[in-house]
């Protein structure tokens, strides 16, 4: 038996890991990125003459659930028509056995990084309603998305938000395709292990505990599935980490600093951010779009629903939206006494 | 052990490729036996490279503990106490190898045991050269992690030249000769400055045909690994662990 060097058993995994695109129309370019189903790569459709981005399977799946949940994907994006939502081109199965789908390739930044050059906090918000524009209309389509975090955010080099990674999206209603709903069992997603375990893949998205296999990551995952609380999970779940996305937005952390440590926080967008992410799924907002319009308020010097403000406030407020005019009417009034005094003398 | 003894053994595994596992506890003997022989052959020399390395032991003690640990694996059926809950199978091994090599050191009970594993020759001189060949930095010694490290590595390595080999008899049995020998020139020889143009002109094919067979070679490649993968796992959820691991996805 022939000995393998180092550099040749690295040869091996290279060559291997690369998806066999003969008797496709796609040519491979490159590995951009690894996921915890697979890995993403950019191919060249010979076709058209574009470059997409391809997403496959590590490996032929033997049991046929992580097969499912590529396909669901893939079925799930193409359901949703929509331009915060990356478009799927093409799905299928490749000559290594590998199943893959295709989607528009997205030259751009994560949104983590992408924030780094944003200081102005209503540019962070005018991104933050354009994700929760996507987010609420997978919602109408009755898709929930369960893993939104920054991660999963890609901003365009127009500034166009692509909500991406669709993976563990869990579909409520048939709304979307039949096919897709056809794979989206619970017991796909949730299985019962046989003790407690804790494992996590590269991306940090899988938490095992002993009630299910929750799927999520923690710090943007409800409680309720944190708990595994399948059942249960509705809107308001993916609410909650739209809510830590916010907070993110703003603070730098998903969760609710502890101590004053880090930015100060507008008291009206700390309600907005406490009202999402509440334990209870009774106490945040009905839907995104009541979420968004908290946001939309305060973008307005308007009042948001998540904040009783006090006269001080209100007066505060007030002077912000109509500064110009209340400073123009100051101006004048002060003008009008100097004149009277002037006249009096 | 010959390649080719090895082989034997490996051929005569169920078609179906079921795991080790589920068939060292069957009822059926020759299906037992044929599990202990796949376990054996792609485990002895990551087990024995191990042995070297981990207790700095003389060649000739480490090949006996070898020997010594895999008769204990029958004799003792030690994986009718594994459990693919709680660990891998490599792990489990591997301290199991500790355990092993402890307990015999204790007892004073080395000895030099005659034969080898039935069906499985040990090729002991190929497996020193090998190691001879290995880069091992002498300042991660006996870390915890390097440990594991070093055991994966040679596991990966001895999992890959079992599929290599298996590919080189597939090429043989459908006359595709050529195209292991280009799969060999251009992934196995590691000359960086080697072109698909080169091999073309040195074997007079045209680069499509160089493209080609080399995307033959290692869908092959990958396929057999990856099936001789799935029969060393317990459950799937290790298969995909493994795999990961053998082929570097959580370092990439």
């Amino acid at each position: 038996m022939k000995f393998l060097s180092d550099r040749a058993v690295e040869r091996l995994r290279g060559s291997a890991d690369a998806p066999d695109l003969s008797g496709t129309r796609y040519r491979l370019l490159e590995r951009i990125a690894r996921g915890g189903m697979g890995i993403v790569f950019t191919a060249e459709d010979q076709q058209l003459q574009r470059r997409v981005a391809l997403k496959v399977l590590d490996a032929p799946a033997a049991n046929g659930d992580l097969v499912n949940r590529l396909l669901r994907e893939a079925r799930v994006l193409a359901a949703l028509e929509h331009p915060g939502v990356v478009p799927v081109h093409d799905v299928g199965t490749l000559a290594d056995g590998r199943v893959f789908y295709t989607m528009k390739f997205v030259e751009g930044q994560r949104l983590d990084k992408y924030i780094e050059s944003i200081a102005s906090v209503p540019d962070r918000l005018r991104i933050f309603l354009r994700i929760c524009d996507a987010v609420a209309f997978a919602h109408a389509r009755g898709v929930l998305h369960r893993d939104l975090k920054p991660a999963n955010i890609m901003v365009g080099p127009f500034g166009e938000v692509l909500v991406m990674d669709w993976g563990l999206a869990k579909i409520l209603r048939s709304d979307v395709s039949s096919a897709s709903r056809e794979t989206d069992s619970d017991e796909t997603i949730f299985e019962k292990p046989k003790q407690p375990t804790i494992s996590r893949d590269t991306t940090e998205t899988y938490v095992v505990t002993g009630h299910g296999t929750v799927m999520g990551t923690p710090g943007y995952m409800s409680p309720e599935q944190a708990r595994g609380d399948v059942e249960h999970l509705d809107a308001r779940s993916d609410i909650f980490s739209l809510g830590a996305l916010l907070r993110f937005l703003l603070t730098g952390h998903p969760e609710a600093a502890s101590n004053s440590g880090g930015p100060r926080l507008d008291k009206s967008l700390a309600a907005i951010c406490a009202k999402s992410t509440a334990a209870s799924p009774s106490e945040r907002y009905p839907n995104v779009t009541e979420m968004a319009l908290d946001v939309s308020r305060f973008l307005d010097g308007l009042a948001v629903s998540a904040h009783r403000e006090s006269i001080f406030e209100k007066a505060r407020r007030f002077y912000r939206r109509y500064r110009f005019f209340i400073l123009l009417i100051a101006a004048y009034l002060t003008m009008r006494i100097l004149i009277l005094l002037f006249m009096h003398r | 052990m010959s390649g080719e003894s090895f082989q034997s053994g490996g051929d005569r595994f169920p078609p179906t490729r079921r795991s080790v596992i589920e068939a060292v506890r069957s009822i059926d003997a020759e299906e037992r036996q044929l599990a202990l022989e796949a376990l054996c052959a792609a485990y002895w020399k990551p087990v024995y490279k191990y042995v070297r390395w981990r207790w700095s032991l003389p060649a000739e003690a480490a090949q006996d503990l070898t020997q010594g640990f895999f008769m204990e694996v029958l004799e003792r059926e030690l994986l009718e106490k594994f459990d693919p809950a709680k660990s891998r199978l490599r792990t489990y091994l591997r301290v199991c190898v500790d355990s092993f090599v402890m307990n015999e050191d204790k007892a004073g009970r080395r000895q030099k045991r005659g034969g080898n594993i039935p069906h499985v020759a040990l090729d002991f001189t190929a497996a020193e050269e090998e190691l001879g060949a290995t880069a091992i930095d002498p300042a991660k010694i006996a870390s915890p992690e390097s440990l594991e490290d070093f055991f994966e590595k040679e596991w990966v390595r001895s999992l890959f030249a079992l599929a290599v080999e298996d590919l080189r008899k597939l090429c043989d049995e459908r006359e595709r000769a050529r195209t292991f020998r280009l799969f060999e020139a251009y992934d196995l020889e590691g000359n960086e400055k080697l072109s698909y143009e080169d091999l073309a002109k040195d074997y007079g094919i045209s680069v499509t045909d160089v493209t080609n067979a080399l995307a033959w070679a290692r869908r092959e490649f990958r396929k057999i690994a990856l099936d001789r993968l799935r029969e060393l796992c317990g459950t799937e959820e290790e298969f995909q662990r493994e795999a990961r691991a053998a082929f570097g996805w959580d370092t990439k």
